[in-house]
């Protein structure tokens, strides 16, 4: 920070503050530094995997932004005549031509390339990470619930955008991966041939479909992911953060170090740590290496041809179903090999986009909340996550079964057979466990609330009796475990008009199902009386 | 560093209960217990080793600018790297170095950019915290009265409830104005071209000789030994002028030779294979991958992409994986010239499924 | 082969004839081009008695058992007459037979003979009918046109072995080995005679020149690391993907701790 004096200004005035008077009185931009400089931002490192999404996104923007002015999304055939041996003299498209060339004939080129695409799957993981912190401490209630949805459809724009990113170098295998998304969209009842005729601009593969990805992956979708990403933002800056419970934090506070300098500080240094690290990934590993993979050719297909991670659950959906599920009916052909992973990833991505809207009708809780749970304090919030959790790492796996029935010595029937049980029994299994963990947990929580730590520290009473001793709780470590709340299952009560409604049946099932086992905090009276009067 | 004075709240004990600002706002079925614990406030500040002493903060003072003149070194390794690792063409040896050292230079630059900050705003910088009052998102009541306000004053100006005729016409043409940008769609594929029939059809033909992919020299008969796979196109695909991709999209074709007692025929389809010799679509009936793994001994054809296995020995049904519907067989023939040849079209569309197909 | 030509045709009796005609000039005058081109690679002489003898002796002492006394085959092991030098030599070579038990795969392991005793073998089996050859050096040394071969790798092979010949997955727990370390002989071994699962590519479908370019091929990709850095295994996006979230999100995450952890 400069503070050396102006030469010019007679005052001792610092240049600091001159250039902000400056800038103030053509912008007014004193009522928003007074107002947001020096908010408090609540620290928790699970506060800053949003920031590594939004980080990682700035790092695409930069990267592709570099990417734009090599790159040309044509499919033309032409003879490549780059540095790469194995490839000279092959027809390919200018597309996969000017890719190799970014890769072999521009320096740096290749380390830009390289970066680009890590940092775009790390996009979309810091984005899934930060939403699975969202889920389970529930800092998706009200006020939150709409910064949730737009988040989630954040989730699915980044996703898009790689996927269209993926496609651009028309190379085999992300060739094979477009012929995929052409086989799906055919399936689709009644639109689906003219939806695969129009987007791939005639038949498969056409000349068009690379061109096309590309105005979506440069202009249409960044535009919507930067507009999306402001509105998130505006929303955390509306909101306030979320804390975690604490000693002196409660809802009516935001407690932290200031945006500025810490927060500032430590945000932008984290911003260069991301790129950095980012950086060092690009240096040292390979990723996309579509020199190997050659042009696209409808004919050949590399074994261990998978999408990117993200899209791993949709292929990975494909790959689980039985043989055989396909009629034709009416004349026409149904085929539900590919409708069934659609509508249930489809069901699955609508349920967890409106899941605060569920989970506050169920509860009927109309309040603000600001103080983020602990998972285990809301054991089936976090059981349902543990299920939902199960259900997508199952069809991810799927997606990679050949390398799961190669690398572990198993059979790919045995894998996809195991997987298939996995997606169907396992969601449950990760219910029924994580719901018992989380109980154990808060029952742990009370046990130490009302007896304390345990020491250690073993003494015998004159008796000749032995006992451990424990350690009482300060007053700041015991609020952490006893503040916060519980929810009643709702009780079935007949409306204004002395009818109960079947609505208030499902409600009060659900909400039994959410709340039935619940364990409330410790309060005064029992520490007091010093028994556990839950159990 | 910027001196200010702190506008924020100074540290105090808050109210540990919800309802202070939203009494009327219903709780839903939470518990909330009488003699609950209150909050105790904040705990007393913790000063931190670099606050205490001032060698301490001195070394953090020389960690903080080493780093930063340590990313200045690697921004000029960086560039320095550009020029002493030059791309040379055809050897992909000088792109990794040049790969490799160029980023490692930036690597460092930003890395300890990113370290020296952060360790500044962690070490140095007054270790404040501050609290800030939360506000109803809502706003105060004053405020939603008056935006209501603004909303009926607006409405009573322009009859948007009273006049109905108005209303509901506008709502019709604004529901109707986007369909003829919808039409406009039509135009992503040629105008004069139908899906369906473009699907039903392969450049496969009566006669068309069966050819080697890439070359497209063609293959005879005796060419194909038991055991053998070749990957297959029609002779002439590769002198196409346009549409070579999307036909070989459709045409691909794998041929294989086994013992013809190995072979059991789909009904009406004992002459499509010539001794022992049985050419299929390549194109997967799930998603449309090459179905390309032939296993020479148990006859499976597998798709690398989603698992699917079909039996070549059994008219490639399908015996595993998601396809529904066994390989499309391209019946064959041998002409005059001992040449491979196909008797005619694929007698179904290949590759995935789709609606209109039946 | 033989077994095959006095089947007759299904449809048109005088086109089979004279096609089977046209097989028998192909695969002859193939064999023949590619006899004339061997040369013996080792100090063994393939015609010598001697030699013949000797792999007489290693085949009735460590094969017999499954395919025979006289390489006739049994329940337990497939008949090797006719089978050639070179689909021993790859077998034996690459630690595949002797195999250590039934399985759907024999599986490559140290070999268990020296050279000269693979050559011995492979001569004694070359001896009991006609079959493919161990082929000559200049075929399978490289020095071909890669481009070439990396399209043929593309269309014939990867779909198997992988675009980088990483290997793959086949049925019933069968895999396509990864060719990242295997010889130039043995690849082109593996070609003509098809072991296991592999189909044949005999010389009219890929021809020996076609062979030699495959081969420069894989070479360059076993001389050649990755210009963008470490492969990874070379097995796509499934590896990046895992790379990412462990490695890549862990630092970062680890990092996060750090930086909202207390000072000291």
């Amino acid at each position: 920070m400069t503070t050396a004096p102006s030469a010019t200004a007679p005052q001792k005035r610092s240049f600091t503050s001159a250039a902000s008077v400056y800038v103030n009185e053509r912008t007014s931009i004193a009522g928003f530094v007074k107002e947001l400089g020096r908010k408090a931002f609540p620290d928790h490192w699970s506060f800053l995997l949003g920031e590594v999404a939004l980080f990682s996104f700035v790092v695409v923007l930069i990267s592709g932004t570099f990417l734009t002015f090599f790159f040309q999304a044509s499919m033309v055939e032409v003879h490549y005549d780059g540095s790469y041996v194995p490839l000279k003299g092959v027809e390919m498209s200018v597309a996969m031509a000017s890719t190799l060339d970014i890769s072999f004939d521009i320096r740096g080129g290749l380390f830009v390339r390289q970066m680009h695409h890590w940092a775009a799957l790390l996009f979309v993981a810091a984005i899934g990470l930060h939403m699975l912190r969202i889920f389970f401490t529930g800092a998706f209630r009200k006020p939150r619930e709409l910064n949730w949805v737009i988040g989630f459809t954040l989730f699915i724009l980044a996703m898009a955008e790689g996927f269209t990113g993926y496609s651009l170098p028309d190379d085999l295998l992300s060739g094979n991966g477009l012929r995929i998304i052409d086989g799906m969209v055919k399936g689709i009842p009644l639109i689906g041939t003219w939806t695969s005729f129009l987007l791939f601009g005639g038949e498969f593969p056409g000349t068009q479909i690379v061109g096309r990805l590309y105005t979506l992956h440069i202009l249409l979708l960044p535009a919507l992911v930067v507009a999306l990403v402001a509105l998130h933002l505006v929303f955390v800056v509306v909101h306030k953060h979320t804390q975690y419970a604490g000693p002196g934090k409660s809802q009516q506070n935001a407690v932290g170090p200031p945006i500025l300098p810490i927060y500032a500080a430590k945000a932008g240094g984290f911003f260069f740590i991301v790129f950095g690290v980012l950086a060092l990934i690009a240096s040292m590993f390979t990723i996309n290496p579509i020199w190997n993979y050659g042009p696209y050719d409808p004919s050949p297909v590399s074994a261990g041809t998978q999408p990117d991670w993200y899209i791993g659950f949709a292929d990975g959906a494909l790959r689980l179903i039985p043989p055989g599920w396909e009629f034709v009916w009416l004349d026409r052909t149904w085929s539900f090999n590919i409708l069934v992973p659609l509508i249930v990833i489809g069901i699955f991505i609508v349920t967890v986009l409106i899941y605060p809207f569920i989970e506050a009708w169920v509860t009927g809780d109309k309040r603000e909340h600001h103080i983020a749970d602990r998972p285990r304090n809301s054991p089936t919030r976090t059981a349902i996550g543990a299920a939902g959790v199960t259900f997508y790492a199952g069809l991810w796996a799927a997606a990679s079964s050949d390398i799961l029935a190669t690398h572990f010595s198993l059979t790919m029937e045995g894998v996809i057979h195991a997987l298939q049980a996995v997606v169907i029994i396992g969601p449950f299994v990760a219910y029924f466990i994580a719901k018992r963990v989380c109980i154990a947990l808060q029952k742990k929580d009370r046990e130490i609330v009302l007896h304390g730590y345990e020491s250690g520290r073993i003494v015998k009473l004159p008796g000749g009796e032995f006992i451990e001793v424990h350690q009482p709780l300060d007053e700041y470590d015991r609020w952490r475990l006893v503040s916060q709340e519980s929810y009643a299952p709702l009780m079935i009560r007949p409306n204004a008009r002395g009818k109960i409604t079947a609505g208030q049946h499902v409600r009060a099932a659900l909400s039994r199902w959410f709340f039935e086992d619940r364990i409330a905090p410790v309060t005064k009276g029992e520490l007091e009386s010093g028994h556990d009067t839950h159990h | 560093m910027a001196q200010d004075d702190h506008s924020g709240a100074e540290l105090a004990a808050a109210d540990s209960s919800h309802a202070a600002h939203d009494i009327a706002v219903s709780p839903g079925t939470a518990v909330i217990a009488a003699d609950s614990f209150e909050n105790p406030g904040f705990p007393p500040h913790r000063p931190r080793v670099t606050d205490q002493e001032p060698k301490r903060e001195k070394r953090a003072q020389r960690t903080v600018y080493t780093l930063f003149y340590l990313s200045i070194l690697g921004s000029v390794w960086a560039i320095a790297a550009y020029m002493l690792f030059p791309i040379e063409s055809n050897d992909v040896g000088a792109v990794r170095l040049n790969n490799m050292f160029f980023g490692l230079g930036a690597t460092l630059a930003l890395l300890a950019i990113g370290f020296g900050v952060v360790h500044w705003g962690k070490a140095i910088m007054a270790d404040v915290e501050l609290v800030d009052e939360r506000h109803p998102i809502g706003g105060s009541p004053e405020t939603q009265a008056a935006a209501v306000k603004v909303f009926a004053d607006a409405d009573r100006e322009s009859g948007f409830t009273r006049r109905a005729a108005i209303r509901n016409s506008l709502i019709g043409a604004l529901l109707v104005f986007p369909l003829p940008a919808i039409v406009l769609f039509r135009g992503f594929a040629p105008q004069d071209q139908m899906p369906v029939e473009l699907l039903s059809h392969t450049m496969w033909k009566k006669g068309t000789r069966l050819a080697l992919d890439p070359s497209g020299v063609p293959i005879k008969a005796g060419d194909v030994t038991i055991g053998s796979a070749f990957h297959v196109i029609p002779e002439g695909l590769q002198d196409l002028e346009h549409g070579k991709l999307e036909e070989k999209a459709k045409a691909a074709v794998l041929l294989m030779r086994l013992e013809p007692g190995e072979l059991n025929h789909a009904p009406g389809r004992e002459n499509w294979a010539y001794e022992g010799i049985v050419a299929y679509s390549k194109i997967c009936t799930h998603v449309g991958c090459p179905v390309a793994l032939y296993e020479q001994h148990t006859h499976h054809l597998l798709c690398p992409c989603h698992q699917s296995q079909f039996d070549v020995a059994n008219a490639c049904e399908v015996i595993f994986g998601p396809a529904a519907r066994p390989l499309p067989q391209l019946a064959i023939d041998v002409d005059d010239e001992g040449y491979l040849i196909a008797q005619h079209d694929f007698t179904e569309p290949v590759g995935p499924s789709f609606w209109e197909r039946n | 082969m033989t077994r095959q030509k006095r089947r007759t045709g299904r449809r048109h009796p005088l086109a089979t004839v004279a096609l089977l005609a046209l097989g028998l000039v192909f695969t002859g005058g193939a064999y023949a081009a590619l006899s004339s081109g061997t040369i013996a690679q080792a100090e063994v002489d393939p015609s010598s008695q001697q030699t013949i003898e000797e792999g007489k002796k290693l085949f009735q002492a460590n094969c017999a058992t499954c395919h025979g006394l006289s390489a006739q085959g049994t329940d337990e092991g497939p008949s090797l007459i006719g089978v050639g030098a070179a689909a021993v030599d790859f077998q034996v070579g690459t630690g595949r037979m002797p195999m250590q038990m039934q399985g759907p795969q024999a599986q490559q392991k140290p070999p268990q003979f020296t050279d000269e005793q693979v050559k011995q073998l492979a001569y004694y089996v070359a001896s009991l009918g006609p079959g493919p050859d161990i082929p000559s050096d200049h075929l399978v040394n490289g020095g071909g046109d890669a481009a070439n071969g990396a399209e043929l790798f593309r269309i014939n092979c990867a779909m198997c072995h992988n675009v980088a010949g990483a290997g793959g997955a086949l049925t019933e727990g069968k895999f396509a080995p990864p060719l990242t370390d295997v010889s130039g002989v043995h690849i082109y071994e593996a070609m003509v005679t098809g072991p296991q699962n592999m189909p044949v590519f005999n010389d009219l479908n890929i021809s020996p020149e076609d062979k030699r370019d495959v081969i420069t091929y894989l070479k360059y990709v076993q001389d050649n690391r990755s210009p963008g850095g470490i492969e990874l295994g070379s097995l796509g996006p499934v590896a990046e993907g895992l790379f990412i979230w462990i490695f890549g999100l862990g630092a970062i995450v680890a990092i996060t701790v750090w930086i909202t952890a207390k000072s000291n």
